[in-house]
């Protein structure tokens, strides 16, 4: 039975309407990149409420472990030495997924209900559905999900929708050291970070502004950014991001093209085409099928 | 679908990509379409795991922020529900973490289930290669035959002059900063029952300076405000620490201040995680702090940023100092080259028939304190610090401007700092300049103000506090020592002092009250009035033997024995080599630990790590496993003297037992042994109070009480006959009602308080803010619940707060009230002219610190002990501080820069907490390799890139690590040539789950500050080299 503590607006793959009847409030994560210390507090406190453990790295010359976000590390600091007007700065962003409003990933993704949009704006993935085609990597403007090693699976951060669920706030966000990471109604977050912009212009940086990209029809993890003008310094935080052309292309013009010509194919064989996805996993997805049409 | 910039470019779709996204679309639609829309696609993908799980309060076990955290466990408290600890978060009701916890608080489950926890106890046998698993009974029977056998053989019953002394100086103990201030009471007891004086704590080789420069300038040597207290303040200088990195919950109140307008400067060797997030940072060679903050005093007094009604009133400034009082050439008066000692007679005050100081309100008199510090400080100018330093005179400047705004009434100034201050030859007077500092600023006892020294482990206040250094016991008290201290009388007239200003209240007068109630804890109903209190039972010192000390007699075998309570001694002694050689020639080691260490593993061959044969080491080693701060109930003391009660959440593993189980038994065995054998000096062991209801394991709510202290007697009270302050056996409300006629027994005086007839005042979780963020009913706060120190200074001489919107206490015609405990005779109306700094017998904060410190009065710039200049251009003839304590050998391996040019520093990184973390999987993940920090410039003239392989060495040894090629260590110009520093994280060793690294320590000198022989970690010298991989 469907657990409907977090309502769902919708699910990847799938035609059937969600419900409509609740509004639910929509929630935001605020990251205030000009208080943030990185001292890795939030990759620790997701890993350890998550269960996630990546393998012990090495250092490659920068502060940044693990080195990128993989299926065992759903979020992660990236150091950047700036000098900007003979000034240094050391921006750090903690990078991870941005819950799109417009989410690439799910548009993006063939399996029915391996992705998840709630009502609240937490774009979740569902491991038991994913096929491990590798599509939400293509489809996401922020190059955030990771298949995993051991499964063959796409993982993300899910923005903690097991604990935002029964009221809580995502572990990352309660564990911030310095409260530069903060949560609550994506309203609440938006003014927080006008009082924040307002401070730092106070303090010379003329520029400062908030992160919240139009491209992906905003965000539910937003930036306070020094330099909002220049987005890139973050780490290659992406000026204007946009779902991948090849999704939109999907979305708009070659999926009836592609349904027409496909019409005839027999349905198996579409799996075995998606080149990344293992013929097991192909398979149990057809179990799953089955499994759907015995009821 | 979303009209995006980007699409304004044609989309580039090859016809394999088309075909691609078309069949994998398709076949997810095509399930769709075909009906089969997952129909349990569950929201909420993974369910809560929390919901009934046992839920536990404790206090984060690494550093002194004291974040509180729960602790979930399986099971909901069920019996039959075995309590593994699953998953543990902050606690969001504690006022000063709200819920956060850095990378090492938020990973404390990997610790608590760390594959380096111990689980049984284990013997190391002479010569062997291996460890062998033995029982508790085998292991407390081999450790006790040891102690007895060396304590028979070498314990000191008297000393030459026939004193008795009951000294055993053939074995040492460490003890732990992270255990409980009940287990930290027992060792207490249990050490100093034996005699033993080579004792000493993780406070001597992180914040021993701080507590002589506090003391020596304020009265007490602890943390003056509080954590929450940071966000009152109108700027903050971070210098001499690396708040972010090394206390990130507690620097959120930095943050907070911030928000509040607050400004922030960083000055620090290298631009750090708290300079990631200031507003200004300032570069500065590592060991100039002096000239530095000279600089300021001489900034402030040339620009007159004084606030003189503050320091007329409330500091020396106007006291006047004896004739022959003398500072030139870069030395005081009275220095005794032979020893290296100065006679200090002279840094004193000049007194009047009545024995109170002499003043010059006019500050007109040359001796007075004021023209000392103006004539002392004229020498640095912007121009020498910016020489000595390398700082820029821009930012040096910012600095000055900054600190010089808050000598109005209205604005407050702090400091954070830690132990980029403490580690140097000059530790306790880089700490005295910033002291100095803040009083002629008027930001002692206010809000938002004051010195604020972040301790470094969970329970190394409680150490310090606890007295668990080598000459010191519970309660700042001091050692007895044999030269001074030969009979109860001659400690009691020594260590009290006499008032020097009319009306003071002087509370260190109260010494015999504390004294003798201490004693009565000892020894109980054996410490009587005819006996001394059983003076002649304690052990008496003739030398200070610190870590250092210890290890040099290690060194030259004349130790047998080490025990070693939560201690990685091996890593966190200067030079390991020496340690590791030291080690080698012990008879016995005893390891308490809940972890796997080095110094327990210090016989281990790690290839180049750790380069030992283990056949020729005989040092029989035993290691017992204790509980880790999961496990047990009790309290710790954070950085801001709040003692924190904490519960157990879980069993230990395999057969773990509490360290006061632990030194309950050995404490057991050897009186038996002592009763049965009969032995040397046996009385105090024989004699030493061990009521505890079951002897071989103390509890913690047992001991609590003990320090908090109860009545022996009845206590009448004096105003009242027919009343009484406490009934005999009553525990007392605190330390007012101590006697010095042995009716209380009191641990620990300044914890009187702490566990009432009311109850447990440490448990206490109210957390409402009654104003200014104070929170006076979360946890308990020694002195008194007093959450600022010295708070009768945020008054004017009127009684009237000094800032309306910090207003903490005030005079209300009556007597002091607000929203603090007042630090201060609470009926003493303010014509009476009783000063702010009651632990002072001159009731005032010292800008001169008379004879209280070994090296000088005023702060003065000596170079570190390897300097990077060779010279001194301040005093060419005095390069380093004169005063310090050299052995023979460890002189000898000083390097020079012509061999090793680059200044080295050791810091801590945020992801990890000394050497515990690399064996805590998560941090190890999070900073995975050791590595060392190396500017552009120097990383360049060497060839160095990102993440190369680099040997950095000193005239000890060396260490091989990664390079982090950072833009964030500049270049300086000191003494107009080119200057290098080169970072090094301290966190590696051969243990443990993080990549294989060396102790960072192999590089350090064996030298401490002057006055507190905390090791010079924050400045030596190295040389740098590329080498291929390892």
């Amino acid at each position: 039975m469907p657990l409907q503590s977090l309502d769902i607006k919708r699910r990847s793959a799938t035609t059937t309407e969600s419900t409509q009847a609740r509004t639910p409030i929509e929630v935001a994560k605020l990251i205030d990149v000009s208080t943030c210390i990185g001292c890795k507090a939030c990759q620790v406190a997701c890993s350890e409420w998550n269960e996630l453990r990546e393998e012990v790295g090495e250092n490659i010359g920068v502060y940044d472990n693990p080195t990128d976000l993989s299926a065992q590390a759903w979020t992660v600091m990236r150091f950047s030495e700036v000098e900007t007007a003979g000034k240094l700065e050391w921006l750090i962003r903690k990078d991870g997924c941005m819950h799109c409003a417009d989410p690439g990933c799910l548009k993006s993704c063939p399996s029915p209900g391996a992705i998840i949009q709630y009502k609240n704006g937490i774009v979740d993935f569902n491991e038991e559905f994913c096929i491990g085609c590798g599509y939400c990597v293509t489809g996401c403007p922020f190059n955030i999900p990771r298949i995993s090693k051991e499964d063959g699976k796409a993982y993300k951060c899910s923005l903690c929708s097991d604990r935002v669920a029964v009221g809580q706030e995502p572990a990352c966000v309660k564990t911030c050291p310095t409260g530069a990471i903060s949560f609550g109604s994506k309203e609440d977050m938006t003014e927080l970070a006008a009082r924040r912009v307002e401070d730092l212009k106070s303090r010379g940086y003329e520029n400062a502004g908030l992160y919240d990209p139009a491209g992906v029809g905003g965000t539910h993890v937003m930036y306070v950014l020094h330099h909002a003008d220049k987005p890139e310094l973050y780490s290659g935080l992406r000026k204007d991001p946009s779902i991948s052309p090849m999704v939109s292309l999907w979305k708009g013009v070659t999926k009836p093209l592609a349904t027409l010509a496909m019409a005839s194919v027999v349905l198996g064989s579409l799996f075995h085409y998606v080149t990344k996805g293992p013929n097991e996993v192909s398979r149990k997805v057809e179990e799953e099928i089955e499994k759907e049409d015995a009821q | 679908m979303s009209q995006n910039k980007d699409a304004a470019c044609p989309p580039v779709v090859t016809r394999r990509q088309f075909f691609k996204i078309s069949a994998a679309g398709l076949g997810g639609t095509g399930v769709a379409l075909l009906g089969f829309s997952p129909k349990d696609a569950h929201a909420e993908v993974r369910q809560y795991k929390l919901l009934h799980a046992k839920e536990t309060r404790n206090t984060c076990t690494y550093c002194s922020v004291g974040c509180g955290v729960l602790m979930y466990s399986i099971g909901d408290g069920a019996f039959n529900a075995k309590s593994e600890i699953m998953h543990i978060e902050g606690d969001p009701d504690h006022p000063v973490s709200r819920g956060a916890l850095c990378p090492k608080g938020a990973g404390l489950l990997d610790f608590v289930h760390s594959t380096s926890r111990l689980k049984y106890p284990e013997v190391r046998e002479p010569g062997s290669s291996e460890w062998k698993r033995i029982s508790w009974e085998e292991a407390i029977s081999r450790v006790a035959r040891h102690m007895k056998n060396d304590r028979d053989a070498n314990v000191i019953e008297k000393n030459a002059d026939g004193v008795p002394v009951n000294r055993w100086l053939s074995t040492g103990m460490l003890a732990a900063s992270a255990s409980s201030n009940e287990t930290g009471i027992l060792t207490q007891k249990f050490s100093r029952g034996m005699g033993l004086v080579a004792i000493d704590a993780q406070a001597r080789v992180c914040h021993g300076p701080t507590v002589s420069a506090l003391a020596s300038s304020f009265g007490r040597g602890a943390m003056t405000n509080s954590w929450v207290d940071i966000r009152n303040a109108d700027f903050i200088l971070v210098m001499g620490g690396n708040a972010a990195e090394a206390h990130p919950v507690g620097f959120r109140w930095a943050i907070e201040a911030k928000k509040r307008g607050a400004r922030l400067i960083v000055v620090d060797p290298r631009f750090n995680r708290t300079a990631s997030v200031a507003d200004q940072y300032v570069p500065i060679r590592a060991g100039s702090d002096i000239v530095f903050l000279g600089g300021v005093i001489n900034w402030l007094i040339k620009n007159d940023k004084i606030q003189w009604d503050y320091v007329k009133a409330f500091t020396n400034a106007t006291s006047i100092i004896k004739e022959g009082y003398s500072f030139d050439e870069g030395l005081f008066s009275g220095f005794n080259a032979e020893t290296s000692k100065y006679d200090q007679s002279t840094w004193n005050y000049e007194l009047d028939d009545k024995g109170h100081i002499k003043t010059d309100p006019s500050l007109a008199h040359p001796r007075c304190v004021w023209n000392l510090l103006k004539a002392h400080y004229a020498r640095y100018t912007p121009e020498v610090v910016n020489d000595l330093t390398g700082s820029p005179v821009e930012g040096f400047l910012a600095v000055c401007k900054a600190l010089g705004e808050t000598s109005v009434p209205t604005k407050v100034g702090t400091i954070l700092y830690a132990l980029g201050w403490t580690q140097h030859t000059v530790g306790t007077q880089n700490i005295r300049t910033m002291a100095m500092i803040q009083l002629l600023l008027g930001n002692i006892g206010m809000p938002g103000g004051g010195v604020n020294a972040l301790r470094g482990h969970s329970n190394i206040q409680g150490l310090s506090d606890l007295g668990l250094l080598a000459t010191s016991l519970p309660g700042y008290l001091v050692l007895p020592n044999e030269k001074s201290h030969p009979t109860l009388q001659a400690y009691l007239t020594a260590t009290t002092p006499k008032t020097l200003a009319d009306g003071q209240l002087n509370y260190w007068g109260n010494t015999p009250k504390f004294f003798v109630s201490l004693m009565k804890w000892f020894w109980g109903d054996k410490a009587t009035k005819e006996n001394d209190w059983g003076y002649n039972w304690m052990p008496k010192w003739d030398k200070m033997y610190d870590v250092i000390h210890m290890t040099e007699l290690m060194a030259q075998g004349k130790m047998n024995g080490l025990i070693v309570q939560g201690f990685n001694a091996a890593a966190s002694f200067p030079d390991s080599n020496k340690v590791n050689a030291a080690f080698s020639k012990l008879k016995y080691m005893v390891i308490i630990d809940p972890l796997a260490t080095e110094t327990s593993t210090f016989w281990q061959n790690h290839g180049e790590s750790n380069d030992v044969d283990p056949s020729k080491i005989q040092t029989e080693v035993f290691r017992l496993p204790s509980t880790c701060f999961a496990e047990e109930d009790g309290s710790i003391v954070n950085s801001s003297r709040w003692l924190q009660w904490h519960w157990k959440g879980a069993e230990p593993p395999g057969e773990a037992k509490s360290d006061q189980e632990i030194l309950g038994e050995l404490f057991v065995a050897l009186r038996d042994l002592y009763r049965k054998e009969g032995g040397k000096v046996a009385d105090p062991i024989l004699n030493v109070s061990w009521a505890y209801a079951d002897p071989k394991a103390p509890t913690p709510e047992e001991l609590a009480k003990e320090s908090n202290g109860k009545a022996l007697a009845d206590i009448p009270d004096p105003n009242d006959k027919t009343k009484f302050l406490a009934r005999k056996g009553e525990l007392l409300p605190g330390f007012a009602l101590l006697q010095d006629d042995g009716s209380t027994a009191c641990a620990t005086w300044i914890f009187s308080g702490s566990w009432t007839q009311a109850g447990n005042q440490m448990a206490r979780r109210d957390n409402t803010d009654v104003g200014l963020g104070n929170t006076p009913g979360w946890a308990w706060a020694w002195p008194a619940n007093r959450r600022i120190l010295y708070n009768r200074a945020s008054c004017d001489v009127n009684g009237k707060p000094w800032d309306a919107k910090r207003k903490l206490i005030a005079w209300n015609g009556e007597k002091w009230a607000g929203i603090d405990v007042p630090d201060f005779k609470v009926d003493a109306a303010p014509a009476t002219g009783m000063n702010p700094f009651i632990m002072n017998p001159e009731g005032v904060g010292r800008l001169f610190s008379c004879d209280k410190l070994v090296d000088g009065p005023f702060p003065e710039h000596y170079e570190p002990m390897e300097s990077p200049l060779g010279t001194n251009p301040l005093h060419p003839k005095v390069v380093s501080s004169p005063a310090a304590r050299v052995f023979k050998g460890d002189r000898e391996k000083f390097g020079n820069h012509k061999d090793f040019p680059y200044v080295g520093t050791t810091y801590r990184l945020t992801e990890h907490f000394q050497f515990w973390t690399k064996s805590v999987r998560l941090n190890a993940i999070a900073q995975p390799q050791q590595f060392v920090e190396i500017g552009e410039v120097l990383a360049k003239e060497k060839g160095i890139s990102q993440g190369d392989w680099v040997k950095v060495s000193s005239n000890r040894g060396f260490i091989k690590a990664k390079a982090v090629v950072t833009k964030r260590i500049m270049a300086l110009t000191v003494n107009k040539q080119p200057l290098h520093q080169i970072g090094i994280p301290l966190h590696w060793g051969w243990i443990g789950v993080a990549k294989k690294g060396y102790l960072a320590n192999r590089l350090t000198a064996s030298v401490g500050d002057c006055n507190t022989q905390t090791p010079e970690y924050k400045a030596f010298l190295v040389n740098v080299e590329k080498i291929s991989g390892v």
